[in-house]
């Protein structure tokens, strides 16, 4: 075995992240592999930073490779390590802290730096850039006082962070230099309809202003204008451009002009050393979009892998704006000249705008506003070079237009050539997504992300790449399709269901002896599931398998992202006092609890527990009189209310009082999937009950049952059951329901599918009409309510599975000599 | 000096582990599971998920493997290694069985 050679990293941006992953795939055992990183964390997907700051992911969302990944590889990484100079005779790194690091072969993949204005007061605390994670927490932490921001600069960048800080609540304005917004991006018009909805979401938008300076005693201030306009703030972030990174290679005597010069295979003046990401200049250039980057980290991995491979090649980058709600894609140049022609649509009801420009009958420029849908379609052309004389006419309408009728969208799709670019970002083409998708037999988002990388970056061809799974798949990709359990079985939930009734089974092990389950003992999927159908079909017989449940349910709370736990008792229909409130309050300064809120469920959740602590929480808890209220549970969660004809004005009906009994009645019901009710006491539905999954309205005749609406992952309003005269009757029909549903819904199946897939109309007749039946499901509901109805906190404080919240043991140096 | 030397110690006895279950080693400020499967095999996995640091002894126990209760990912109880598309490996400890009891070997 030859040596492994050392290879040294400086920067742990996306580029180096994807040209190591090159690399490993090339030739995994070709070197041993340090990185220095300036930033104190692992790799992540920069682009994705404004989502985190507008709050639709989280840091976690967004990491590339987490720990395991540099352990898995062996690559030692340095984290906040910045490296300070490059010994390029003694082939060596140094970084801040002194760790020194031998090289063969170096990358330089130092990033650029935000450009700041030298304006008076630009370094007064509170005035930012937006470059990193550190950025994001600083502006999150500005945000919570709900301040004024000023955002300086109209780019890409300043009008995602003025979105992100909108959305976190603070009154946003954005200074733009330029008469109009991303100018380098989008022609006037454009720009105006995009600052137009910035506006209309609240966002103050000032152009052709520039910044004269930034004023404040100890923070910012205010800001001030050319034009003598003050403007109020507490926070401004800069966003005017970036520099390429490349003085750490000029020290070591790299030729640097605006950035790193590199050749086309990514190799500095230095044969040794390379260059790849924003650092780095090729042919005069120097690139701020993924896309062209990631093409660098490939080249680069090609040539340290074995000396060869592909050289780098321009090509000109689609950018989007990822502001939610704001559709947007520029592509190539669309400045005004003689020699162009350029091919306009409005349509100012729809808020659409798209500009071709041509030069010899080929597309250079496309600029795309409101309806972005063409956008890969022109970008294909584009890059070819593509005659577009013929379809001149019908070009602007799009590809759906082409041929005189109106093709549906995936024909459109299917019509893209292999070779067409599908995920920019990563420069993706149809044909490895199609081929992946047969060759390795994916057949849905995830397993395509997983091989392919397409739409696993800012995430704007999601709908292209489900199109080309429909496309590639056919029938076979239905996202809804009756499929099997899952890998360990060849039967579908209802097969399984229908086979534990008919042949009596009563165990998992029985289960997947006589249905012939392929893998010994099931999976993360199947047990669980196999474990609720035997709970709900043989209430009396079958011994719950705890091993088979989800943490939550094994241990009747809620684990959290590290590792602890949440605990949330019931309050029946929302009622509380003051000897409840006070219990709370002791347990909550006993075991100090980090924090505590109101859910959406009408009750108090106690968040940051030790599992250790958990028994002892539950033992006080218990002595005022709480049980647990199942917000982990497959099972009957909340039932909301509102104050009703106790109280209310307008309460027809008493529908706390209904609330607390349907809640007593039905509490520690397993059911496959969570169950939540409500009950309004009249038709103004304080309650919400028209998006539960089992609703009651109190009308003045009675009341109205409802069901099957949803307000999580999806939004429906319910359906009308039926209407009943008595609270008596409410309960039975409700129940009957819920019977109905536990005993044939599939596990993790809201009820609103559940009654999808059945029909409503069939669920109205056997609950509504059919009262033989309804009276034999309301029995069967109440005889396994004899076995359910044990509070899962006091069996516990009793003992009930003690190793759950016990180390096994505790080691000490002492204790092994 | 400073020099590791590996030590197998007692950690406790196969019984006290539920069959598809784990129980948890406090070693310092690092959490070992140790997990035993359906057909009564040891194995020992830092505490702490690739992933998001997930603790694995809450999971799931399937054929050789456990679920992560935080994000699903599968993780092989002999290699630590995440199955599937997911890549990431944990720490594995060598565990053995000497009848009943459970013999973890750690370094010191
Ligand atoms: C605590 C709470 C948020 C809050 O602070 O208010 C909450 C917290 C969680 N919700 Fe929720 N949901 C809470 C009310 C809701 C509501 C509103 C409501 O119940 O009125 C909804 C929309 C209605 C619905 O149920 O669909 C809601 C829709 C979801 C969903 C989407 C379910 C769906 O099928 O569409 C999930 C994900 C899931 O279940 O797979 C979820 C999952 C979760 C989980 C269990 C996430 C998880 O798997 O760890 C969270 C547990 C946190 C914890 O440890 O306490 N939560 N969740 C609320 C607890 C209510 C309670 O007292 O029990
Ligand atoms: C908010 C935001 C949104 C964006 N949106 C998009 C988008 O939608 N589409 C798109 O294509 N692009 C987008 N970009 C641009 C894209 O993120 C960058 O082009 C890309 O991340 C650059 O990768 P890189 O590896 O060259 O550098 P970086 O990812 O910047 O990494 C450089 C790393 O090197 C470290 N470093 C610097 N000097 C040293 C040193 N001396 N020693 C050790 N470490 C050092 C830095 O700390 C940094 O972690 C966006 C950027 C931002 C900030
Ligand atoms: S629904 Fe509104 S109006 Fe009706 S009883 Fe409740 S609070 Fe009163
Ligand atoms: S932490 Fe384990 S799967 Fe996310």
């Amino acid at each position: 075995m030859t040596e492994k050679q050392k290879l040294v990293v400086i920067g742990n941006g996306m580029a180096p992240g994807r040209m190591l992953e090159h690399l490993f795939e090339k030739a995994p055992d070709a070197y041993d592999v340090t990185i220095f990183n300036a930033e104190p964390r692992v790799n992540y997907d920069r682009i994705m930073l404004s989502p985190v700051l507008s709050g639709e992911k989280s840091f976690e969302d967004i990491i590339i490779h987490g720990d395991g990944w540099y352990i898995e590889h062996g690559v030692m990484l340095y984290k906040g390590h910045k490296v300070v100079g490059i010994d390029r005779k003694a082939k060596t790194v140094t970084s801040e802290h002194g760790e020194i690091a031998e090289y063969d072969k170096l990358v330089i993949a130092t990033g650029s730096a935000p450009f700041i204005i030298p304006v008076p007061g630009h370094d007064l605390p509170g005035v930012l850039t937006y470059r990193d994670l550190d950025d994001v927490d600083a502006m999150l932490l500005a945000a919570q006082s709900r301040g004024k921001a000023v955002v300086i600069g109209g780019g890409l960048l300043g009008l995602e962070a003025a979105a992100g800080l909108k959305e976190r609540g603070m009154d946003v304005t954005v200074i733009h230099l330029m008469p109009n917004l991303m100018e380098r991006q989008l022609d006037p018009a454009a720009g105006y309809l995009l600052e137009r909805a910035f506006e209309e979401r609240g966002i103050k938008v000032i152009t052709s202003a520039s910044t004269k300076r930034i004023t404040g005693d100890t923070r910012v201030e205010s800001i001030e204008l050319e034009d003598g306009t003050v403007i109020p703030a507490t926070l401004v972030v800069m966003a005017v451009g970036i520099r390429p990174n490349g003085a750490l290679a000029k020290e070591a005597g790299l030729s640097v002009n605006r950035g790193i010069v590199v050749s086309d295979s990514m190799q500095t003046s230095d044969p040794d050393i390379f260059a790849v990401g924003e650092c780095a200049e090729i042919n005069g250039n120097v690139y701020g979009l993924v896309a062209p980057l990631y093409q660098m980290a490939e080249v680069a991995a090609g040539h340290l892998a074995n000396g060869g491979g592909k050289n780098f090649v321009e090509t000109s980058t689609a950018t989007k704006l990822k502001v939610t709600g704001i559709d947007l894609y520029s592509v190539g140049d669309f400045a005004e000249a003689d020699d162009r022609e350029e091919i306009v649509l409005r349509d100012a009801n729809a808020g659409i705008y798209k500009r071709l420009v041509l030069k010899d009958d080929k597309i250079i420029g496309v600029v795309l506003y409101g309806d972005t849908g063409d956008g890969a379609w022109y970008y294909d052309m584009l890059k070819k070079g593509s005659d577009v004389s013929e379809l001149r006419e019908t070009l602007i309408f799009g590809q759906a237009y082409q041929g005189g009728a109106a093709l549906d969208p995936s024909a459109a799709v299917a019509a893209l050539p292999d070779d067409a670019e599908i995920c920019g970002c990563n420069g993706i083409c149809k044909g490895t997504i199609t081929s992946a998708i047969s060759s390795k037999g994916l057949t849905n988002l995830d397993d395509v992300r997983a091989h392919t990388k397409a739409s696993a970056s800012c995430g704007t061809c999601t709908g292209l790449v489900e199109q080309l799974l429909g496309l590639t798949l056919g029938d076979a990709y239905n996202p809804s399709a009756v499929s099997a359990i899952c890998g360990c079985a060849d039967l579908g939930h209802s097969d399984v269901r229908r086979l534990i009734k008919a042949k009596e089974l009563k165990t998992i092990p029985e289960v997947m002896q006589e249905l012939e389950w392929k893998t010994s003992c099931g999976c993360s999927k199947c047990r669980p599931a196999l474990n609720y159908y035997l709970v709900c079909d043989w209430p009396d017989e079958y011994a719950d398998d705890y091993q088979s449940r989800f943490i939550n349910e094994r241990v009747h709370a809620n684990i959290q992202k590290d590792g602890t736990y949440s605990v949330v008792p019931r309050m029946w229909g929302g009622m509380t006092n003051s000897t409840e409130l006070r219990a709370i309050a002791d347990v909550v300064d006993k075991f100090q609890i980090p924090a505590v809120k109101c859910t959406g469920g009408q009750r108090i959740d106690m968040l940051g527990i030790k599992k250790e602590d958990l028994p002892a929480v539950w033992e006080d808890l218990g002595k005022a009189g709480f049980v647990s209220g199942q917000a982990y549970a497959k099972g009957l969660r909340t039932v909301k209310t509102c104050v009703g004809s106790d109280w209310c004005r307008f309460g027809t009906q008493d529908s706390t009082g209904l609330g607390i009994k349907l809640e007593k009645f039905m509490w520690g019901s397993w059911t496959p999937a969570k169950l939540k009710l409500a009950v309004s006491g009249c038709p103004r539905n304080c309650a919400e009950a028209t998006c539960k999954d089992i609703g009651v309205i109190c009308v003045d005749s009675g009341y109205e049952i409802h069901f099957a609406g949803a307000a999580g992952l999806d939004i429906k309003g319910t359906e009308i059951l039926g209407n009943v005269k008595t609270e008596e009757a409410v309960i039975e029909h409700v129940v009957a329901l819920a019977q109905m549903y536990r005993e044939q819904g599939w596990y993790l199946e809201r009820i609103y599918k559940w009654a999808k897939r059945v029909g409503f109309d069939e669920i109205r007749r056997q609950i509504m009409d059919d009262e033989e039946k309804r009276k034999a499901y309301y029995e069967r509901f109440v005889f396994s309510q004899k076995f359910a109805q044990v509070d899962p906190w006091s069996e516990r404080v009793s003992g009930k599975d003690k190793h759950e919240f016990k180390p096994m043991a505790t080691l000490s140096l002492e204790a092994a000599e | 000096m400073n020099a590791l030397t590996q030590t197998w110690v007692t950690v406790g006895l196969l019984s006290d582990i539920p069959i598809r279950g784990a129980r948890c080693i406090k070693n310092g400020d690092m959490t070992i599971a140790v997990f035993r499967t359906a057909d009564g095999r040891v194995f020992a996995l830092e505490d702490n998920c690739p992933h998001k640091n997930g603790p694995l002894s809450q999971g799931i126990v399937h054929d050789g493997c456990v679920t992560c209760p935080l994000h699903n990912w599968v993780i092989s109880l002999e290699t630590g290694i995440a199955q599937g598309a997911d890549e990431g490996q944990t720490l594995s400890f060598p565990v053995k069985l000497e009848g009943d009891k459970i013999l973890l070997e750690v370094s010191r």
